[in-house]
């Protein structure tokens, strides 16, 4: 299986991202092969929408289970849809997060918040 | 003639000119355009109110059609569509109902339907013709509501008082887009002096006649006057920190119809847009 994680930067030393639709990059860690990949994250400068398409993005990379710190609502809906699962990561090194789920230390994320789709937020 | 009444935040005094210009001069019509928060039919309290539902266009799919090529997907840029496990969904908030989706999509699979974002009310108020505008809550944009508005206003109507919303976006450059003038209104304040310039930066970027007026003015320096002398922006009036007229207003009263001190201090600020208009007729046809 597959894993996405979105992260600041195209190395695992950088931190994962506080936000999933306009991360700049997403990590893609199979955990059989251990082997990652980084995409770069082409919603990260869209104008409004960033959520769903970055979940999109992911949903096409056929991940199994995405870790992030947050997620909004139109983007858990796809990723629902998807059946990809969430999990809610645990301070910012992605390979510590890596492992916790490898050993199912990572909790499902639940507070899905409502999105920033009005401009910017309010 | 159209006059928009605006300022760069709330709580200035957009209202308070707008519904007392309005009550002041013959055959008038009061636009809220503040469709977010409109407040003037609380002071105007307009009679014979009728209400008309205002729609824009989402689009709907029909999935025995799509074939799943994902063209709308890509070409929206508010990323309002996505495509997964062979199902097109559509995020309606997200939606700005350009219609381009069902232009780009090569099976017809895209059809568009009527979403109520919010209402047009219509009433009189002793005279004064009063249209509202309300976008429902959580919706994007009051956009289409104004485009409206600003249609409904009645032919025989001789002037034309845009009350808008706060601010210098998208939603204050519809509401000024066929204005023949327009009026800042500013606090004296350092704070006032930034949001008069974002206004004052707008209404010169869509080359519209403009004039302040200074509000809530008190004795000593107004930051808000300097930076008109300093831009030699023209300064229509002042507007005293005054007591009574701010309990009046507080109360949802309209000064001018409760005194005739207000109504003669109103008369002459909009007799000195009136001819501000008139002249710029004159100067630029």
């Amino acid at each position: 299986m597959k894993i996405a994680i979105p992260v600041n930067d195209k190395s695992l030393e950088n931190g994962i991202c506080q936000s999933f639709g306009r991360a700049p990059y997403f990590l893609i860690h199979d955990i059989e092969s251990k082997e990652n990949t980084f995409l770069n994250n082409s919603a990260a400068t869209s104008r409004g929408g960033a959520g769903v398409k970055a979940a999109q993005m992911v949903a096409d990379n056929k991940v199994g289970a995405l870790l992030t710190p947050r997620c909004g609502d139109n983007a858990a809906d796809i990723l629902r849809i998807a059946n990809i699962k969430l999990y809610k990561t645990e301070g910012d090194s992605i390979e510590d997060n890596i492992k916790a789920f490898n050993e199912g230390k990572l909790s499902l994320l639940m507070d899905i918040h409502p999105g920033f789709h009005d401009h910017g937020g309010r | 003639m159209k006059i928009a009444v605006l300022s760069g935040k709330g709580g200035t005094g957009k209202t308070l000119l707008s519904v007392n210009m309005a009550v002041v001069g013959d055959n008038t019509t009061y636009i809220d355009c503040d469709v977010e928060e409109p407040n003037g039919h609380l002071f105007l309290k307009p009679k014979g109110v009728i209400k008309e539902k205002v729609a824009v266009k989402i689009p709907v799919v029909d999935m025995s059609l799509c074939n799943g090529c994902q063209k709308c997907v890509e070409f929206c840029k508010f990323n309002a569509l996505a495509y997964i496990n062979n199902k097109l969904i559509v995020f309606d908030n997200i939606c700005h109902s350009c219609g381009g989706c069902v232009l780009v999509c090569p099976e017809k699979a895209l059809t568009e339907k009527d979403k109520i974002i919010g209402e047009v009310q219509k009433g009189v108020s002793q005279g004064t013709n009063v249209l509202s505008g309300i976008l429902n809550i959580g919706e994007a944009s009051g956009i289409p509501i104004i485009d409206k508005l600003l249609a409904e206003e009645p032919k025989n109507s001789q002037r034309t008082i845009i009350d808008c919303p706060p601010g210098s976006a998208c939603i204050v450059m519809e509401s000024i887009k066929d204005a023949d003038y327009c009026v800042l209104i500013a606090e004296p304040t350092v704070f006032g002096v930034h949001n008069l310039n974002m206004v004052y930066e707008l209404v010169k970027l869509f080359n519209k006649p403009h004039g302040v007026i200074l509000n809530k003015c008190l004795e000593g320096e107004n930051p808000a006057e300097e930076f008109c002398i300093k831009n030699n922006i023209k300064i229509l009036d002042k507007i005293p920190f005054d007591n009574e007229l701010g309990t009046l207003n507080s109360n949802a009263l309209i000064a001018a119809r409760e005194s005739l001190k207000y109504k003669k201090m109103f008369s002459e600020i909009l007799g000195k847009i009136v001819e501000e208009v008139q002249h710029e007729a004159i100067v630029n046809p």
